[in-house]
């Protein structure tokens, strides 16, 4: 499928966050593309609220394949007045489709490959593994091309996009095997450690400078790992003792949760709200 | 060097089945579903609890399973599946992922799309209907599209009394649709997705019956690469030429094994061109390989400096397929704007896209009577046997006996839509 987006498009580009969907998408594009280099940079659309041990994996990953690594933040689509805050410290993960379609723009990317995986949510479910978005980087779930056997077709028009999903098939158990197969490094934060937490709503919220405990608030320091690392505002961990691949290999095997459902606290808005996301943009 | 079988363990490629479901509205497919999902327990716990309180919301007496696959809100509100939607889960010997397509009678295109990479399809019946003329519909497109093996549950057993005679009539019913499609591998199973017998659980209700579960179907069929010897194919995606230091003549052609096998020395032959050349290295990432089988995407080395580009497609000499202008083909039409025979389109086939003209229309198949009958134009979801002139010769095989090399796919250019589905004949 890499091959077929290098093949058809003229300017892609790979989107990498340090997260382990998007690790296992450089492990792939090395089995694609080595000895050469890849013929796409990478792009990691930075929400300023991301765990420094991310960050800093990102760039060592980045720099150990010798890929060139574009970021573009957030925090500038901000102060350029392009992303307005209802609130300081809201979750700025929505905000992201619109430093990203600027980056699109000023690059001139006709198509992104990102690590979005069918099973994470049920309006991914219908998604495309080549899926097409207008010049408004929009999703109609409604005009997507049909996709037969592997013939995929990357065609555009001048502006618009195509979103390349790779992994589009593979579960959360199916990452982590090949990440236990292949000897992935991930960010430290994907291993249990310890770390303050409060509990609310059901979820643990990290205690951090952007997510301060409230007065009243219980602290307790507990052993957790991360299963998605988006922005910290949120992003939950889960509980658990896991300190090598295996062991979160069997956790994932037998958990009772789904992965967004445990940890991602924007997503229980509403039962729609990645389908209202993706509309507007959003992977 | 390792040997290709101890390559194929991989997670995704351990006996993986892709299957499809299809049925007419009503018939509970998206209950079967959920039902497949909830017993084998692939459902996790915060996503049923969410549909508990769904359904309890909208009056259900019991959990509505089909809320775990309805997923786009547009088809929430009016309560029917729109679009093909794709459901993973595994068992522990076995993965799955399941085509849901749905049944309307203008969705044809629908389930082509999910037919395409299924090895198997699951037919859903209503006991209390029998057989219809989306039944046939659906059974004749599984066949159509070269689909192996289809399952045709008899659903609802629990509103026909658990009747045996009732499942017996059916089934004589489908055979004879069977027999007259020419379908060969075709099995029965009565159930109840609601009550759950006979899905994953063999339940309380159907003593009589005692052939399998569907589970048990499932977890029985081949999967898509053990099954018979085919000719190497592989079509070029890419040619790797790094320009540095240390490899600094490396020349590699990346592509996929799509059918067959090639090994280390064997000689091979670039089409369209005819240029042979020896298998010099394969390539897995920077593993070296003594063979690559069916489905590895590798890295193929060659012995001398033949000219090789992307669309190019790499056999064997003894099994090469003469490069062709004309064929004939099934065409499925997936767009709004019907087929045009004055305008030109592309074609992809494989990893080349070519320009292409339909020359004629031999005949248009009645989905309803299962006839050949005359046509002048081919409309969305219709089907329908075309001859096609091509601008450049394709090295194409057909479908029936090399799915890759023998399908294709047509682009409008004006719109850059996928606007029709070929297979080769």
């Amino acid at each position: 499928m890499l091959r077929e987006v290098a093949g058809q498009c003229a300017n892609p580009v790979l989107l990498f966050s340090g997260g382990k969907d998007s690790v296992c998408l450089l492990r792939l594009a090395e089995m694609a593309f080595r000895p050469a280099r890849f013929p796409f940079p990478l792009l990691h659309v930075d929400t300023g609220h991301n765990y420094p041990e991310v960050v800093a994996f990102r760039d060592r990953r980045a720099a150990e394949l010798g890929e060139r690594l574009l970021v573009r933040s957030v925090e500038d689509s901000i102060r350029e007045g392009k992303v307005v805050l209802g609130h300081p410290l809201e979750p700025r993960n929505k905000h992201q489709s619109v430093t990203l379609l600027d980056a699109i723009a000023e690059f001139g990317f006709d198509a992104c490959i990102g690590g979005a995986r069918r099973d994470e949510e049920k309006a991914r479910a219908k998604e495309r593994v080549f899926s097409f978005r207008d010049e408004f980087g929009q999703w109609d779930p409604k005009n997507q091309r049909p996709e037969l056997w592997s013939l995929y077709n990357a065609r555009i028009r001048r502006g618009e996009n195509i979103r390349a999903f790779p992994i589009s098939n593979w579960t959360e158990l199916d990452v982590w095997q090949y990440i236990a197969r292949e000897r992935l490094a991930l960010p430290s934060i994907y291993f249990a450690h310890r770390r303050l937490v409060v509990r609310r709503a059901g979820a643990m919220v990290p205690v951090t400078e952007v997510t301060p405990s409230r007065p009243g608030d219980l602290v307790e320091e507990v052993s957790v790992r991360f299963r998605t690392v988006g922005d910290i505002t949120c992003t939950a961990p889960v509980e658990s003792s896991a300190t090598t691949v295996e062991e979160i290999v069997v956790e994932t095997a037998t958990t009772t949760v789904t992965e967004r459902g445990a940890t991602r606290l924007d997503d229980q808005t509403s039962d729609a709200s990645m389908e209202q996301r993706k509309k507007e943009g959003y992977f | 060097m390792i040997s290709a079988a101890e390559q194929l363990s991989a997670p995704l490629d351990l006996g993986l089945l892709r299957f499809l479901t299809c049925g007419s509205v009503d018939d509970g497919k998206s209950t079967l579903i959920g039902r497949l999902l909830v017993d084998t327990r692939s459902v996790l716990a915060d996503a049923l609890s969410a549909i508990e309180r769904t359904s309890k919301r909208r009056g259900h007496a019991g959990v509505d399973l089909s809320l775990l696959t309805d997923g786009l809100s547009a088809e929430r509100e009016q309560g029917i599946t729109i679009d093909v939607a794709y459901r993973y889960f595994s068992t522990g010997r076995r993965k799955y992922i399941i085509a849901d397509a749905p049944g309307h009678e203008q969705y044809t295109r629908n389930m082509v799309t999910a037919g395409s990479t299924a090895h198997l399809a699951v037919v859903l019946v209503d006991a209390r209907k029998g057989v219809l003329t989306q039944t046939r519909r659906h059974a004749c497109i599984a066949h159509q599209l070269g689909i192996p093996h289809l399952v045709v549950a008899v659903n609802k057993m629990d509103l026909v009394g658990w009747s045996e005679q009732v499942f017996d009539r059916i089934q004589a019913d489908a055979l004879a649709v069977a027999a007259r499609l020419g379908i060969e591998d075709v099995r029965f199973i009565p159930m109840s997705a609601l009550a759950g017998d006979m899905v994953v659980e063999r339940g309380d209700h159907l003593g009589w019956w005692h052939g399998p579960t569907l589970l048990e179907v499932l977890e029985r069929t081949p999967a898509a690469h053990v099954e018979g010897a085919e000719p190497f194919r592989f079509p070029v995606q890419w040619v790797c030429r790094p320009h540095s230091e240390a490899h600094h003549d490396f020349r590699g052609f990346a592509g996929r094994v799509e059918s067959g096998g090639v090994a280390v020395g064997d000689e091979v032959q670039v089409l369209p061109s005819g240029r042979t050349s020896r298998v010099k290295a394969i390539w897995l990432g920077d593993v070296a390989l003594r063979e690559a089988v069916g489905e590895q995407s590798v890295l193929l080395q060659l012995e001398d400096e033949v000219d090789v580009s992307r669309g190019d497609l790499l056999v064997r000499p003894a099994e090469a397929p003469a490069p062709v202008r004309e064929v004939e083909a099934m065409l499925c039409w997936l767009a709004e704007r019907p087929l045009s025979l004055v305008r030109r389109y592309l074609v992809r086939h494989t990893t080349r896209e070519i320009r292409a003209q339909v020359t004629g229309i031999a005949w248009r198949l009645d989905l309803t009577a299962l006839e050949q009958v005359p046509a002048e134009g081919l409309a969305m979801n219709d089907l329908g046997r075309v001859s096609l002139r091509l601008a450049q010769p394709i090295a194409a095989d057909r479908y029936a006996e090399v799915r890759a090399t023998g399908a294709f796919i047509v682009i409008d250019e004006a719109s850059n839509d996928t606007v029709a589905a070929g297979m080769i004949l």
